[in-house]
């Protein structure tokens, strides 16, 4: 199966051991990977303030450098949501939508396509609240959302408990945006921070050692807003955790 | 019309710490209780479903079932009136009062008639208007609009209602007690209901097949308002017409509990005929709906049954309280109905939303609502309402990111000067982030560049 890895500006801007998780994860799991050279961004952050004309050029790069895989994998829930529910700026072409058909989240992919039932190379030994990103929680539904009162089920979930020694911790409002919304951190910075810091707090009283989730976009502010409260906690991606990285 | 400032304006509201946390545990109470009430319904699924069909079918053959609701409406008895607009509204309101020399007029909970400025148009006019809603008459003695539709005043604590009402109903100032306040306020505006020559309510559903006019209220207060002064008018938006009777028991199945978690209203009252030797006004109101009903992104923003239950989990919404969106509606369904009626003014707020889309969840009649937020923001940049700066930044970003030779180029220049990255990434207003955040450490070395040096010869 072979598979070509896209990783988000901003993880490879500013989390590359994100990016290299991902890579040795499915690489571990036999999945023959590649990395595409010339590859950006999605464009998420100039298509959601509205500008299709700005972003088309960059979707455009986008489809160029991942047409003709079997999957595009990402370790960024929000990225895929933008791919799969609004990539939309170019002429949507055969090519497109494969591309945007073919692109998959981390954890969809190791739970929907690759079935992953093990990684015994994991452990994590640590009390830990899942942020659930609204990207991935509605957009990818990746588990129950509490709005719907459906039965159970969480993707991130069935593959975390299968970590030796991680323990969950439930906070209040599991389903709570925490307040990063991309441009939405900048412009509305007062409601931002303030989720934020309320998010933390949450977890905090639920006795979080770390925070996990498959957006570390949401986790970038959120560590942010720990930091400037002074909180003790810490902030892991899931790609690290199941890829067995030493906390 | 200048633009409203969503952001500025919350800041303020955060700064009032009590309010604030009162004001977002109060609305997460009344999702949680919302929740509650779901569990108790097994088919809530299936209800939302039927809710949203019969309101795209109505809204699909919306003049029919109007024409069909003033001809049974006129059959009753009662005056059926059109008003295309605002102003239209207000002058056919004021004739019927000057027709029947009012000059008090009792009234229920209108949003329509707060987005139509009634109050100050007949104010002016010299007929005193009485907000009898609890919620809306605080609001009122404080000259403030209602910054929520189902829970005008639920941004103000006790003691800051125990403030307004001493000021304008001479209650004991140092009393805050909600039992002692809300008999005040029932004592002081009992007298007006007795005298005023005119009573006039909203209406959540106009009954095509019977010419009924549904209203729903916990107080009492809109019964007291159509049945106690010998005139009664009624005004409803067009896009509250639905056609049956059994309809009815759809809506008002969520209704409530969509909106504070309860099972349904105190009052469910169904007006059909004038009060004895009374008159009947129903005024049938477009004010910009029929133009929403023609833009294909929007016009299902129409079903909205004025819930709240989209304010209620919003988390910006009760970070920020209602009065921070400037306009009549406020939380996301006001981030989408607002725009409609005036571009400009509220270019702003579909950027007021993290497009976490628990508002669209929870909608009992299934308005993409979050959704409808993204394709404002694109409208609004096709109509050049962006401000100046993000546009550019977006032009910026759009370029470099479609080129790697210069997206590449970027981020070296970032290895040297660290603070360019985040202004890329982050755009503009960089020091907004690190405001009460603190800016994320640049690593030594991109993915990319760790990805040419380790795997560099198999690519």
């Amino acid at each position: 199966m072979k598979v070509a890895l896209f990783v988000p500006c901003f993880v490879d801007a500013f989390f590359p051991e994100i990016g290299i998780a991902t890579l040795e994860l499915l690489e571990r799991l036999g999945v023959e990977v590649e990395y595409p050279l010339d590859q950006t961004c999605c464009g998420q952050p100039v298509a959601n303030s509205g500008c299709q004309d700005d972003v088309a050029g960059v979707e455009a790069l986008f489809v160029k450098n991942f047409a003709g895989y079997e999957y595009i994998v990402t370790p960024s829930g929000s990225c895929t949501h933008h791919i799969r529910h609004h990539f939309d700026a170019i002429p949507q072409t055969e090519e497109v939508t494969q591309v945007r058909e073919r692109t998959f989240e981390l954890v969809e992919f190791l739970h929907d396509v690759l079935n992953v039932d093990a990684f015994p190379w994991a452990a994590f030994p640590h009390k830990v609240g899942l942020h659930n990103s609204c990207g991935t929680l509605r957009g990818l539904r990746h588990a129950s959302m509490s709005e719907l009162g459906e039965p159970f089920f969480s993707k991130p979930v069935a593959l975390l408990s299968k970590v030796e020694g991680l323990e969950f911790v439930k906070p209040s409002r599991p389903d709570e945006c925490c307040g990063f919304g991309g441009t939405f951190s900048i412009f509305e910075e007062p409601v931002s921070a303030k989720m934020g810091y309320d998010k933390i707090m949450d977890h905090k009283n639920a006795g979080a050692d770390y925070i996990v989730s498959a957006d570390n976009s949401c986790l970038m502010h959120q560590k942010g807003c720990a930091e400037r409260m002074g909180v003790d906690l810490k902030f892991i991606h899931i790609a690290q955790i199941l890829n067995g990285d030493s906390a | 019309m200048k633009r409203i400032d969503h952001a500025e304006a919350s800041s303020h509201f955060i700064a009032e710490k009590e309010n604030e946390a009162f004001h977002d545990k109060r609305l997460w109470d009344l999702r949680m209780k919302r929740d509650g009430q779901r569990d108790d319904v097994p088919e809530w699924s299936e209800l939302r479903d039927l809710a949203s069909a019969i309101k795209e079918h109505t809204l699909t053959h919306l003049s029919d079932y109007l024409l069909q609701f003033e001809e049974n409406a006129k059959k009753n008895g009662a005056y059926v009136h059109w008003a295309l607009d605002a102003e239209e509204h207000n002058r056919i309101v004021h004739e019927i009062l000057a027709d029947h020399k009012a000059k008090t007029l009792v009234k229920s909970k209108s949003m329509l008639t707060d987005e139509c400025e009634l109050r100050p148009y007949l104010a002016r006019r010299g007929v005193d208007v009485i907000e009898t809603d609890l919620g809306e008459r605080i609001q009122q003695l404080d000259d403030e609009p209602p910054s929520h539709i189902v829970v005008p005043a639920v941004h103000k604590l006790r003691g800051d209602v125990a403030e307004v009402f001493a000021r304008t109903l001479d209650s004991d100032p140092a009393n805050d007690d909600p039992h002692y306040l809300s008999e005040h306020a029932r004592i002081t505006t009992r007298p007006y209901f007795l005298n005023a020559e005119a009573g006039m309510t909203g209406g959540n559903f106009a009954v095509a097949e019977t010419g009924a006019v549904v209203v729903c209220t916990n107080e009492g207060n809109a019964d007291l308002s159509a049945t106690v002064p010998p005139l009664h008018i009624a005004s409803i938006g067009i896009e509250k017409v639905i056609p049956r009777t059994e309809h009815v028991a759809v809506f008002v199945r969520m209704l409530s509990r969509s909106a504070v978690g309860s099972p349904i209203t105190q009052y469910t009252s169904h007006f059909r005929k004038p009060p004895d030797g009374g008159e009947l006004h129903i005024i049938l109101v477009d004010n910009g709906r029929s133009e929403r009903l023609g833009m294909e992104e929007f016009w299902t923003s129409l079903k909205c049954i004025r819930c709240g239950a989209c304010m209620n989990t919003c988390p910006v919404y009760r970070r920020s309280g209602g009065l921070s969106y400037g306009g009549v509606y406020s939380g996301p369904i006001g981030i989408i109905l607002n725009p409609t009626t005036d571009m400009r003014k509220y270019s702003n707020l579909p950027f007021a939303s993290t497009l976490n889309g628990s508002c669209t969840a929870v909608c009992p009649v299934k308005i993409n609502i979050h959704e409808q937020i993204y394709q404002w923001r694109r409208i609004l940049s096709e109509h050049n309402q962006l401000p100046f700066v993000k546009k550019a930044a977006m032009k910026v970003s759009g370029r470099i990111l479609s080129d790697p030779k210069a997206y590449r180029r970027t981020l070296s220049a970032t290895d040297a000067a660290m603070e360019h990255l985040p202004r890329f990434l982050l755009y503009t207003r960089f020091n907004a982030w690190g405001k009460q955040r603190e800016v994320p450490i640049t690593p030594d070395h991109t993915f990319h560049a760790w990805y040419l040096k380790n795997r560099g010869a198999s690519s």
